[in-house]
């Protein structure tokens, strides 16, 4: 059943622009997941998740950041209260000013998580109302949770 | 028995004398203050992170702090011992700071932890204070990751052993 999801959330995300716009699509633990680059990754897709009848992913539970080094990565778990079903979607992003459409204007919870995301990773999410840092304070230099961010605890006061 | 202080015994009623060398023991004020501290301490309650469970465990009924005349408090004007236990994150430590300058003189610290101690798993962390001595005096460290009741026990006897020979004049590093 899920297999069938999956196959049918690539096609209908393909139709969207007439091209292979899903670079990969695979089951993950038994759950659709799809991998597309960042400038395929447009609201116009994530309303379709949202609003298709045979979709209706109207629930945003969390959205991470991963830096992987060579290409950065946000994962926006979506879930279905109408339909009982899950769906993973994987945007790469180069490592070099990344940079992710938001879904600030159709999912409200994604406000607080890709702010944290911008906060420690540096990702940028145009289309957010208000990105700026959530935890660390506002005059922070550098995103702590890179993988080339240089921790000089000495420096901060910290040790 | 012979009564230090106490001269020409012979020139007391022998009975009185009797009363006198089963009733009356001398000390020190110093010493007299340091035994009735260290029988009640106040902790101010700095449950920062895992530790807290434990320490919060060793105020339960299993353990019971309260024999020892360990009694939490909610404010820092009512305390004379602070365990700090738990992570002190960058910003946490000013508050700490200033929670440690509003208690009353006499006070001591306590690092329960790996973590209030030397930063333990956060030492290469971005946001975590490498160990609560930076900011404030520490008289006793717990190590443990979280330490077990038993171990925050031994340390406020260590700090109480530290506090009784503070009082004799002797000067205490480490133990």
């Amino acid at each position: 059943m899920n297999e069938e999801l999956l196959d049918m959330i690539t096609n209908k995300i393909n139709q969207l622009t007439d091209e292979e716009t899903v670079t990969e699509a695979k089951m993950n633990f038994h759950k659709p997941m799809i991998i597309l680059p960042a400038d395929k990754w447009t609201l116009t897709a994530a309303k379709m998740l949202r609003d298709d009848e045979d979709l209706r992913f109207d629930f945003l539970t969390c959205i991470t950041g991963v830096d992987y080094e060579e290409h950065m990565e946000v994962v926006y778990n979506f879930y279905s209260t109408v339909h009982d079903h899950y769906l993973y979607v994987k945007v790469t992003t180069p490592r070099e000013e990344p940079s992710v459409q938001s879904l600030d204007p159709l999912f409200k919870s994604a406000d607080y998580m890709e702010r944290e995301i911008y906060d420690l990773l540096g990702i940028d999410f145009p289309g957010h109302w208000n990105l700026r840092r959530i935890m660390l304070d506002d005059d922070w230099e550098g995103h702590p949770l890179r993988k080339d961010y240089i921790t000089d605890k000495k420096a901060m006061g910290l040790d | 028995m012979e009564l230090k202080g106490f001269k020409d015994t012979e020139q007391y009623d022998p009975r009185v004398l009797e009363d006198i060398e089963k009733n009356v023991f001398f000390t020190k004020v110093d010493q007299l203050k340091a035994w009735s501290r260290t029988r009640s301490f106040w902790p101010l309650t700095f449950g920062l992170a895992c530790c807290a469970i434990e320490m919060m465990g060793t105020g339960g009924a299993r353990y019971d702090f309260d024999r020892f005349g360990v009694i939490f408090r909610a404010s820092p004007r009512h305390a004379d011992v602070m365990i700090v236990a738990g992570t002190v994150t960058a910003k946490m430590a000013p508050v700490l700071r200033t929670l440690y300058d509003q208690m009353p003189e006499p006070k001591w610290v306590i690092a329960m932890g790996s973590c209030a101690t030397c930063g333990g798993p956060y030492k290469e962390a971005y946001s975590v204070l490498n160990g609560v001595d930076r900011i404030v005096p520490v008289d006793v460290y717990v190590s443990g990751c979280p330490p077990t009741p038993p171990a925050l026990i031994d340390g406020v006897d260590k700090l109480r052993q530290k506090i009784r020979a503070e009082a004799k004049g002797e000067r205490v590093t480490n133990g």
